[in-house]
């Protein structure tokens, strides 16, 4: 607390739970939670690593009721917007209409050009916000690894909205 | 949910042998799943890369989410950005729940377990 202003990160599980509880929802969300976490040293330098870019924006304007699945689409030239109406994030204090604010396109580009990260690769990869962690776990997660394989990707940038 | 879901989606490909850096506004979510290498960036969801139209600042959060590559050497590595919302109404007022908008919830609610039902009724789910 800072000059009696609550600047702690917002407790996110805890406010979601309350939320859909009062939305009359009666069994908790249970949130992934792991002891361990996997980790894989840099093969080679930034320098010279191929980079992908994940993100959970959508290539066109989804219905909420649509049903989501893994997409791809060239970085260079970057889709003029992407799309994120049907996903949960913060519509009264922000807005998504500035491309840059959650795929970071340019820096990127920026970065190749100077030489801070050796390479991108040619497309990015779109993942769905699923409920089931099953899904994602074994179905979507190995498509995107299959993908970034496919790309020759060193290192991977995920973004989520 | 996007959160966990490209936590998971990290894990796998760190699994996998491709490291990985996750950019986001989740802390608690992110955390919970644990990933290799998370950068935070303190503000409301939806612009993890820096606020709208501000290019100076997206290139230095994206450019300390790169450096966080080569600098962290185990799992678990938060790496929380310095950078500041220019309020902090947000932090209460997402997801808030009060007596005044308890019975707006509430029919919202209803309303989404009707959806789903009839999206199910349809076959209109994914079903791998």
């Amino acid at each position: 607390m800072l000059d009696g202003v609550n600047r702690q990160p917002v407790p996110y599980m805890e406010r979601s739970r309350l939320y859909y509880e009062a939305q009359g929802f009666t069994r908790a969300y249970t949130w992934a939670q792991f002891d361990d976490a996997p980790f894989s040293p840099m093969p080679k330098p930034l320098a010279e690593s191929k980079l992908v870019l994940i993100t959970t924006a959508a290539l066109y304007d989804r219905e909420a009721s649509d049903p989501r699945y893994v997409a791809s689409a060239p970085l260079v030239p970057p889709p003029e917007r992407l799309y994120a109406n049907d996903l949960s994030w913060d519509k009264n204090a922000t807005h998504m209409e500035d491309r840059g604010s959650y795929f970071p396109v340019a820096p990127l580009l920026a970065a190749r050009e100077e030489g801070r990260i050796g390479d991108l690769a040619e497309r990015f990869h779109c993942v769905p916000t699923d409920y089931s962690k099953r899904r994602t776990r074994e179905v979507d997660a190995p498509e995107i690894l299959r993908r970034c394989r496919e790309d020759a990707a060193d290192i991977a940038l995920l973004v989520p909205v | 949910m996007c959160h966990q879901t490209v936590s998971l989606v990290a894990r796998h490909l760190e699994a996998n042998g491709i490291p990985t850096v996750v950019l986001g506004s989740a802390l608690d979510i992110v955390e919970h799943c644990g990933v290799a290498r998370f950068a935070f960036v303190d503000f409301p969801l939806g612009n993890p890369c820096g606020k709208p139209d501000d290019a100076a600042m997206q290139t230095s959060i994206v450019d300390s989410a790169l450096e966080l590559f080569e600098a962290a050497h185990a799992p678990r590595t938060t790496l929380a950005l310095p950078w500041r919302w220019e309020s902090d109404e947000w932090r209460e007022r997402y997801m808030q729940v009060s007596p005044e908008n308890l019975a707006e919830l509430r029919r919202k609610g209803d309303e989404r377990r009707a959806e789903r039902q009839a999206l199910r009724a349809a076959g209109r789910t994914r079903q791998e």
